[in-house]
């Protein structure tokens, strides 16, 4: 449903992502995975369109979105939880998730459609059914995570990305997150694109893994075999790490 | 369901409030400084609805007030139109101007948008003074005639205070709804991260552009009043400094609150008139009172009476209880 074919993208003068490919089946689970700089949120950037790339081609369900503005790719089908969780801090919860239906809003239809997805949303984190009328700031870290991805969610995507959702979290609140996107892949049939830094959490969960490294993609698979890759091991799994720390 | 009703029911009070403050005042020095008052709560609001929602800066707000106040000066003295058509072309006109400069100017951020909205200023300051075959330069335009219905002429204190009023009312709704509604909600997103506004779908170049240009709208609008009101205008009115001086209205009364633009607006209007006293040295009143109003009261006034009021209330809730 997604291919990424030889993207460019350039932040000034440097050359961030450098001919990056990449494609998504329906409903898979893809994880992307490699150190800090990589480019990986770079590549989610340039996917929802907020930092546009230069060259290539980024073709959604069968549209080229490379040069769409950011709202014309959420409309498309495409929602972003962003890096860091960014929820609206002065915003209650409420008005967070009814933000992240920001397209389907503008219609009488469209707002009681939104009330649904809400329901299902809610549905999904109960705590925040619990604290919709609280200011967003005031969530604590996991609640937040939580409160991003529902928001993604109001958009009801076809495709939903996901920026580091373990970030800062503690693992038993990574643990309840992932299930999360788990059955939200099998029973929704959304299709997620995963970036993560705990790279075995994700390719556990995911179906197929890539990786990244200084803005090249050096290494695909199925998450299984990446899990067994001696390399991906050695560098994102912590394995000999005993030995290299003694020598 | 409930917030709006609350709503609904401060905002008639507000009307109510307005419509009889004229049978407690005697003389035209009071209604004059209320016709203030509200011409200044028109500029305080549509500048909150960039500032305070949106979170873009305008260091040139004074030049739409301005803008509005010669356009329709100019129309209705030297090409005599109706009053009322010169103020929907001044309006229209300035609002389209912030749309076309909107592009360029809002895509920057922080001090650089200050700096930008703040040549705007300069550069609009300095057209209403050089261009004297339009404006009359630095000794004004005069003789602008009174708005008019029919044989009624606003002429005299209570009816513009009543004109100037009713406008300010349907500004205030109109700014209500519009913050209550998904696109305050989105901007309101916007001053808080843009990035995640846009990756929710919100066009935030458009939207900020749109409400630049609202809010310069509403400005001219502001400033074609008080062209017809006061009949003179000169480009002093219309300098750096008033444009300070509605970004101090703004904060002191608080940021993203409507209500607040009123208050802010009504104290710094009344304000200069206790601090002639000072001569030039008002200014470091208004320095200090920004300065301890971002200290202490974040929120701006209306937080402040916000807080002070649900102390009382929670203390008499307590006293009840304790009675029971």
């Amino acid at each position: 449903m997604l291919k990424i074919k030889n993207i460019n993208t350039y932040y000034g003068q440097v050359h961030a992502l450098k001919n990056v490919s990449l494609h998504l089946l329906e409903g898979e689970i893809v994880t992307l995975i490699g150190a800090n700089g990589a480019g990986k949120t770079t590549l989610l950037n340039s996917l929802s369109g907020i930092v546009p790339s230069k060259s290539g081609e980024i073709i959604f369900a069968g549209v080229p979105i490379s040069s769409l503005a950011p709202s014309r790719i959420v409309k498309l089908g495409i929602s972003q939880v962003p890096e860091g969780r960014q929820v609206f801090k002065p915003l209650s919860v409420e008005d967070n998730l009814e933000l992240g239906a920001y397209l389907h809003y503008r219609t009488a239809a469209g707002r009681a459609e939104v009330k649904k997805t809400g329901d299902m949303v809610y549905a999904l984190f109960p705590i925040l059914w619990e604290r919709r009328k609280q200011l967003a700031g005031t969530l604590s870290g996991g609640e937040q995570q939580m409160l991003s991805i529902g928001r993604a969610l109001m958009a009801k995507p076809k495709l939903l990305l996901l920026d580091e959702p373990s970030m800062g979290l503690a693992p038993m609140i990574t643990q309840e997150i992932f299930k999360v996107i788990e059955s939200l892949s099998q029973e929704k049939k959304t299709t997620v694109l995963l970036v993560e830094q705990n790279a075995r959490a994700a390719l556990k969960m995911a179906n197929r893994g890539y990786v990244l490294e200084t803005g090249k993609m050096i290494l695909e698979g199925a998450a299984a075999e990446l899990l067994e890759n001696n390399d991906v091991q050695r560098a994102y799994l912590g394995k000999d790490k005993k030995e290299i720390w003694e020598r | 369901m409930t917030k709006e009703k609350r709503e609904i029911l401060i905002f008639l009070i507000f009307t109510l409030a307005v419509l009889i403050t004229p049978l407690f005042l005697r003389g035209s020095y009071y209604l004059n400084v209320l016709v203030f008052i509200g011409i200044n709560t028109m500029l305080a609001i549509a500048l909150n609805l960039l500032l305070g929602y949106a979170g873009q800066i305008s260091l040139g707000h004074a030049a739409f007030f301005g803008l509005g106040a010669y356009i329709s000066g100019i129309l209705t003295t030297r090409f005599s139109f109706d009053p009322w058509l010169a103020m929907i072309i001044s309006a229209l006109m300035s609002g389209g101007l912030a749309f076309i400069i909107g592009f360029p100017i809002l895509k920057l951020k922080g001090h650089y948008l200050a700096m930008a909205t703040l040549g705007f200023g300069i550069i609009m300051f300095i057209i209403f003074n050089e261009t004297v075959a339009l404006t009359g330069g630095p000794s004004g335009l005069s003789g602008i005639p009174n708005i008019h219905i029919n044989s009624l002429v606003f002429d005299n204190d209570l009816n513009n205070y009543y004109l100037i009023w009713v406008i300010t009312l349907m500004v205030m709704l109109l700014s209500i709804n519009l913050s209550q509604s998904r696109i305050g909600r989105a901007l309101r997103a916007i001053h808080d991260s843009e990035v995640a506004a846009r990756v929710m779908g919100v066009n935030a170049r458009v939207l900020k552009v749109q409400i630049f240009a609202v809010s310069a709208l509403i400005s001219a609008v502001a400033g074609s009043l008080y062209a017809h009101t006061m009949t003179f205008i000169s480009p002093a009115s219309f300098g750096f400094n008033f444009s300070i001086e509605l970004v101090t209205m703004v904060i002191i009364g608080g940021l993203g609150s409507i209500y607040g633009s009123f208050l802010g607006a009504a104290i710094l209007t009344v304000l200069p008139e206790f601090l002639r006293v000072l001569q030039d040295f008002d200014i470091v009143v208004y320095g200090l009172m920004l300065i301890l109003m971002t200290m202490f009261m974040p929120g701006g006034l209306i937080s402040g009476l916000r807080l002070i009021g649900e102390a009382i209330g929670s203390r008499i809730k307590r006293k009840s209880v304790s009675n029971a």
